[in-house]
């Protein structure tokens, strides 16, 4: 029990890594609450986390419950809308140059700090500094490797110059804005960690902090002077850490949390009962990560796409997301996400079809030799090998099962061996001495995919573990991340996409569905693309129904 | 006495450092490091970052050096700070985490022992009786009950149908706004199920340790003795019988002292409760070596003394091991 909850923790760790944060994402909702009351503000929102904060400065903190509280009490220059779209937070507006080279920011004048000093561009040139400062222990450094220069034109407008164009640059602004008056000390002497603001913080955010308590749980109260005109509503909000997901669902059940994050079979039967319906609004959009079966490409047998393209027929999707996860998923046919800018579904598809995969292979110079049932090559060898995954991830456990069964059915042997999370990264991903794997990918925001699937990619420290090499989309990938001009980027992400179908360095097996519950007493919550959480500061429970006092 | 006493002592200094040696070099054999959490996206130039944190903290030497430098920082009583963005002083860490878990294993252990000699005294006196018989059942079946199962049933039970008590955490909401009265009987009725729970697992060990050792004393001639002087058989069990029965039950108790800091991981998960337990698991998963081992020297330290009060208590309530002390070292 010990083992599954860690893994699964470093393994989401991992998994939102890359995503910078990773917030919720895309298209359709199951059930959307009326929402035509009228607001009230007030009432106390109880949100159940599974793990605890590790500390509450999010530029140093790289785990999803941290940036979820820190999101709350900070705010950037920028922010993403219902569609994952860059819209103005704490900017309020901001032009590129005709080159991409020079970013200007205008600020908004009405935003203070918690503690009441005015928020200026002076804040921002600190922000700025403090990420690329060696001494700083952030994960988020690149974000601003490519900024030559931030000038402070006037305390309200701030110019930025990059030595080239860079893609991600308006959504790395998102970054928290960090109080100068207060930390400059700290960063100077490379002891951010130790700032007292990393237990009390400051920030400009829609909510103040009030107390964490560690392990137990963490305040945060209505901020009244918040720059937007009368928000956020729901007066108090607190992140209950409670570390067993059995007593998340009971809490739940008995009304004593707001919002929680449902399983599958939660989501499909558990909470299929007149009360729950009635206590809760279940919502469900696709997640923001997806789950893949990869091969080594190093491997000659792998390195042959007849054969790749054989195992993505071979495997009966559908059957696998109805099986593992109780259908709430969507099948993946790429890395990016369904329903965001650069997504596309026009790509080559592999429907189930063993007959199709076994005329691969022998394409490929594998088929049954001496009627054994087994398939070989011309030296005799049969074709066998592992499936690796990590260890307490039952979820990627039964998709190992599903796909031994239908390989073996074409004539492929395989074994499946779950290991512990820091083992296989250290000693099968990083040395490259696996075969096949499960695991999966979190998507940021943005595109770009470079560290994954760019050739450059393959130290072993980085994250292209399998291998793949592809010069046009290397090409690709380059071109996509020097852009500022959407449209033009569309048409990059679209050509890598089909060009990865039609590659399949590993087989895009489906974006699993994000499924909160939320009480349904809270109003103002609707689904879009981007999940629910991005017009939280809307979300208000009408006067008789409030449940607490907000303190 | 005291010369025994002293010479334990000095002698638990070698132990202790032993102890603590070992467990630095085991901790260091897991793969992964503390700040491994640093290593983002384009991950050439993170590395650098966490090779230079790495190198601030001493992590690149070798081993003996870091455990030599680890060694004088503890024998000041510095025991660091956390390694994890929050970066807290461990000992502040720890005294977060230690009030509550030693609360609760307290009350348990206090819960155990007032059930537990009663049911062993009574089963021993009424070997194969009815009360024995259904007592004997009842212990092993809290033995052999997973605590997280019987848990999550009286959540259920307790928590979500009658909605008596509540089903997680340490405090309610409203918490701040009881009165003083209030808040204790709020921190009781989420301490009842966690505590129950540990408690009726806890109980079959000692009880059938109770009812061995009395069944051995009752046996003996001096109790005879005692009913054949017509003494009343409370007095024959309760003043002559018990006393010796209960050496044994002391030892044992003396002996768990030490994990009275420890928590039980599973039981403080299910019911969030932030204890000791959960604290050290997210520790190591996180490789926080400083709070590890901050951990580690407390319990050892703790399990070493313990075994030296034990050693010395026996001498006080025993004569019997005072006295062959005595006469050997003559």
């Amino acid at each position: 029990m010990r083992a599954a909850r860690g893994t699964a923790l470093l393994a989401l760790a991992a998994l939102f890594a890359l995503g910078g944060g990773g917030r919720k994402a895309a298209v359709a909702a199951a059930e959307t609450p009326a929402a035509s009351e009228k607001t009230a503000s007030g009432d106390t929102f109880v949100q159940a986390s599974i793990g605890d904060i590790t500390g509450l400065i999010p530029n140093i903190t790289t785990d999803a419950p941290s940036h979820a509280v820190g999101d709350l009490i900070y705010d950037g220059l920028v922010q993403t809308d219902k569609d994952l779209n860059w819209v103005s937070a704490m900017a309020e507006s901001w032009q590129f140059s005709k080159d991409c080279l020079t970013l200007t920011f205008k600020l908004r004048k009405n935003v203070k700090w918690h503690d009441g000093k005015p928020f200026t561009g002076e804040d921002v040139l600190f922000t700025y500094k403090t990420m690329m400062n060696p001494k700083t222990p952030t994960a988020y450094r690149d974000d601003f490797e490519l900024v030559r220069d931030v000038q402070v034109l006037d305390p309200y407008t701030v110019r930025v110059i990059y030595s080239q164009p860079y893609a991600k640059a308006i959504g790395s602004w998102r970054t928290a804005m960090l109080p100068k008056h207060l930390l400059a000390k700290y960063v100077e002497e490379g002891k951010l960690r130790e700032a007292p603001q990393n237990t009390q913080p400051v920030g400009t955010g829609a909510y103040r902090f009030q107390e964490w308590k560690s392990g137990e749980k963490v305040v945060l109260v209505a901020n009244k002077d918040y720059y937007v005109e009368g928000r956020p509503y729901l007066g108090r909000i607190v992140y209950r850490v409670i570390p067993s997901q059995a007593t998340i669902f009971l809490e739940l059940k008995a009304r004593g949390v707001d919002m929680a994050d449902l399983t599958a079979i939660q989501y499909a039967r558990q909470t299929d009962y007149p009360a729950f319906k009635q206590d809760y609004n279940k919502f469900r959009y696709p997640g923001s990560g997806y789950t893949y079966f990869g091969f080594n490409l190093k491997d000659p047998r792998f390195a042959d796409r007849r054969v790749r393209q054989a195992l993505a027929h071979a495997i009966n999707k559908p059957e696998l997301i109805e099986g593992v996860v109780m259908g709430l998923a969507r099948e993946a046919t790429g890395p990016l996400r369904p329903g965001t800018w650069a997504y596309t579904d026009k790509v080559k598809r592999y429907p189930y079809d063993p007959a199709k995969a076994k005329q691969l292979l022998v394409a490929a110079g594998w088929w049954d030799r001496n009627g054994d049932g087994i398939l070989r090559n011309k030296e005799g060898q049969p074709f066998s090998f592992t499936i690796r995954t990590n260890q307490g991830n039952e979820e990627r456990k039964k998709i190992a099962e599903l796909i031994q069964q239908r390989l073996k059915e074409i004539g492929i042997q395989t074994d499946i061996q779950t290991i512990e999370w820091a083992a296989f990264l250290k000693e099968y991903i990083k040395q490259k001495r696996f075969e096949a794997i499960i695991l999966g990918w979190g998507t940021g925001i943005d595109p770009d995919q470079y560290p994954i699937w760019h050739s450059s990619q393959m130290g072993s420290d980085q994250l292209n573990q399998i291998s793949f090499s592809n010069a046009e989309v290397d090409a690709l990938l380059e071109k996509g991340r020097t852009s500022c001009h959407q449209q033009e980027r569309i048409a990059t992400y679209r050509r890598i996409q089909e060009i990865l179908a039609e590659e399949q360095p590993v087989v895009f097996l489906y974006f699993k569905d994000a499924l909160p519950a939320v009480s349904s007493r809270v109003r103002g919550i609707k689904p879009e693309p981007a999940g629910i959480g991005y017009n939280f500061i809307d979300w208000f429970v009408p006067k008789h129904l409030q449940r607490y006092t907000s303190g | 006495m005291a010369l025994f006493a002293l010479r334990r002592l000095v002698l638990a200094i070698p132990l202790l450092i032993g102890i603590t040696f070992i467990s630095f070099m085991v901790i260091q054999l897991a793969p992964g490091g503390p700040f491994d959490y640093l290593r983002g996206e384009e991950s050439g130039q993170d590395s650098k970052l966490v090779e230079r944190l790495s190198k601030e903290y001493g992590l690149d030497q070798p081993l003996h050096v870091q455990y030599w430098r680890w060694l004088t920082r503890i024998a000041r009583l510095d025991f660091g700070r956390s390694f994890q963005p929050d970066a807290r002083p461990v000992l502040t860490k720890i005294a977060d985490r230690l009030p509550i878990t030693l609360f609760i294993n307290l009350i348990q252990m206090f819960i155990i022992v007032a059930l537990a000699i009663p049911i062993g005294v009574a089963s021993a006196t009424r070997q194969y009786s009815l009360f024995d018989k259904v007592t004997t059942v009842f212990v092993f079946l809290g033995f052999a009950t997973p605590d997280f199962w019987l848990a999550l049933l009286l959540m259920i039970l307790f928590g979500v149908q009658l909605d008596w008590l509540p089903i997680s955490g340490l405090r309610s909401l409203n918490y701040e706004y009881l009165g003083f009265w209030q808040k204790q009987w709020d921190l009781l009725s989420h301490l009842v199920l966690p505590v129950f729970v540990v408690a009726f697992g806890g109980l079959a060990g000692l009880s059938r340790y109770m009812r061995q050792s009395m069944l051995e004393v009752i046996r003996q001639d001096y109790v005879q003795t005692a009913r054949a002087k017509g003494l009343p058989e409370p007095v024959v069990i309760g003043k002559h019988a018990l006393r010796n029965a209960l050496l044994p039950v002391v030892t044992i108790l003396g002996l768990s002292l030490p994990g009275l800091i420890g928590g039980s991981v599973i039981i403080e998960s299910i019911f969030a409760i932030p204890g000791m337990g959960q604290l050290m698991v997210q520790s190591v998963f996180s490789r926080d070596y400083p709070v590890i081992m901050g951990n580690l020297v407390i319990v050892a330290t703790l399990t070493l003394l313990a075994n030296l009060f034990a050693d010395l208590a026996y001498g006080l309530v025993d004569p019997r091991i005072r006295f062959a002390g005595r006469r050997r070292r003559r």
